[in-house]
């Protein structure tokens, strides 16, 4: 038996509730279909007014799919941690014998995994909807989503649980959200713009926006973990 | 911290302010292990709070609660990790089954065996034949004795009861009884709240009377459970 406040415990308990989390939604699905559908739905929206004659307007695509991993990003938070609410489960997990960002590092690890199927039919349905060569940089792009989606997760999971025991939860959670993850989606839409279109700046200006993101991930992870404990602590 | 453990719960002088309002006030007193002791008052007195400090789970405005030695401030996850808790609700995932449940529960206990544990943890509770179907098919019944369970696969020292009677048939109302009696046996100290007087008299080795937020009484040994409650809680008897 590890010590409870030790570091192997610390990734012990973030497992199990990641786990945990993906196990009760393969049961249910509800999550990955509700965002899944919001984001294409969304995506669809935009294409019948931003593709006129079959041509889309310029660097439209980049916008309309980091909006679209948003809303669909905030629909999976506000839904991840109601089921923690009805059944109360989210003090169980509170509970637990380790350093409590513990379960804060899981349930962000279950929501980015959850993001990244949604993100897995987004790419290819903006792609096509919008005649954008989002795979010319495959690896740019990947790296892209994965440091984007994890600077507005870390930010959302955290006032996702915040919020869990708020009457006004699911207004407030996108009014406080937005604007602080307002960078996250500008160098996400601007680095994904480098990407796919010419005279954006290409492969050299998409690293730049990447790095950027690294360090806006750095600062939100390191500050979401510092804080987790007292803002769940009553 | 490893391997930590305690003998003694002492709630020293603990007060709770939400905003202006005072939940709690200079609230003092001790349980030793194998005592069964229950927070008793009126809805409102403060009992649900002051599970939720000695739970961890909300930090006193001031005073402290002390596990042993140790305050929840310095060894946090060390107490947690012998400290079992069954609110009003019932920290079940009714999507994962009775098994699912008690081993993801025991894993994030670190309990040696998780799946021999939750094996005999399914037929202490009646549910072996259950045990693979979710949890949200039981009855009410059914879930609070898996709830129990839940708060007892790592063989807390403190267990900490909101309500547990409430729902429960005179059946599971008495097997529950005899469980807290083995709890008590095995060293445990027990800590419930209830407004079942009657099926907990005989039960509690020791009764903390609650009123507006106040220790109005301590009684241990416990005699005459209702009428004294009646006087101190119900009548405004002496503080």
């Amino acid at each position: 038996m590890s010590d409870p406040g030790s570091l192997a415990t610390f990734l012990r308990v973030t497992w199990l509730v990641t786990r945990k989390d993906l196990t009760v939604e393969m049961r249910s699905r509800e999550i990955l279909y509700t965002t899944t559908f919001f984001a294409a739905s969304c995506v669809l929206v935009f294409a019948f007014s931003f593709v006129r004659d079959g041509r889309p307007l310029d660097a439209a695509a980049a916008g309309i799919l980091w909006i679209a991993i948003a809303f669909a990003g905030t629909l999976a938070l506000g839904r991840t941690f109601e089921r923690e609410r009805v059944n109360e489960t989210l003090h169980a997990l509170m509970l637990a014998p380790s350093d409590r960002p513990a379960v804060y590092a899981g349930k962000l690890a279950g929501i980015l995994v959850l993001l990244g199927a949604v993100e897995a039919v987004l790419v290819p349905l903006v792609a096509l909807l919008f005649q954008a060569p989002l795979f010319a940089h495959p690896g740019h792009l990947a790296l892209l989503l994965v440091v984007g989606t994890l600077g507005f997760a870390a930010v959302g999971t955290l006032f996702a649980a915040m919020l869990v025991r708020a009457r006004s939860r699911d207004v407030l959670l996108p009014v406080l959200l937005y604007p602080i993850t307002v960078p996250v989606i500008i160098a996400g839409v601007r680095g994904t713009a480098a990407l796919i279109a010419p005279d954006a700046g290409g492969v050299a200006a998409a690293r730049a926006w990447i790095g950027m993101l690294v360090f806006f991930d750095a600062v939100f992870v390191t500050l979401a973990l510092w804080t987790f404990e007292a803002v769940m602590t009553e | 911290m490893n391997g930590f453990d305690f003998e003694r719960l002492v709630v020293d002088d603990v007060s709770r302010h939400f905003g202006r309002r005072r939940a709690l006030g200079r609230v003092s007193f001790t349980c030793e292990a194998g005592t069964v002791a229950g927070l008793l008052g009126p809805n409102g007195a403060g009992k649900s709070t002051l599970l939720s400090i000695i739970a961890t789970l909300a930090a006193p405005t001031s005073g402290q609660v002390r596990y042993g030695t140790a305050s929840a401030r310095e060894a946090g996850p060390a107490i947690r990790a012998r400290l079992g808790s069954l609110g009003h609700d019932l920290y079940l995932y009714p999507e994962l089954t009775a098994r699912e449940n008690l081993e993801f529960f025991g894993r994030l206990y670190q309990v040696a065996d998780p799946r021999a544990r939750a094996r005999e943890a399914l037929e202490r509770a009646g549910l072996a034949e259950r045990a693979d179907d979710a949890v949200s098919g039981f009855s009410r019944g059914m879930r609070q004795r898996l709830a129990l369970e839940r708060a007892l696969i790592h063989e807390p020292r403190l267990l900490l009861l909101d309500e547990p009677f409430t729902g429960l048939d005179d059946g599971s109302a008495h097997a529950l009884v005899g469980r807290l009696r083995l709890l008590r046996d095995a060293r445990t100290i027990v800590l419930l709240t209830t407004h079942d007087l009657d099926i907990v008299d005989g039960l509690l080795d020791q009764a903390v009377f609650l009123r507006d937020g106040r220790v109005a009484d301590v009684q241990r040994p416990v005699a005459g459970l209702r009428e004294r409650y009646r006087q101190l809680v119900a009548g405004g008897g002496r503080a």
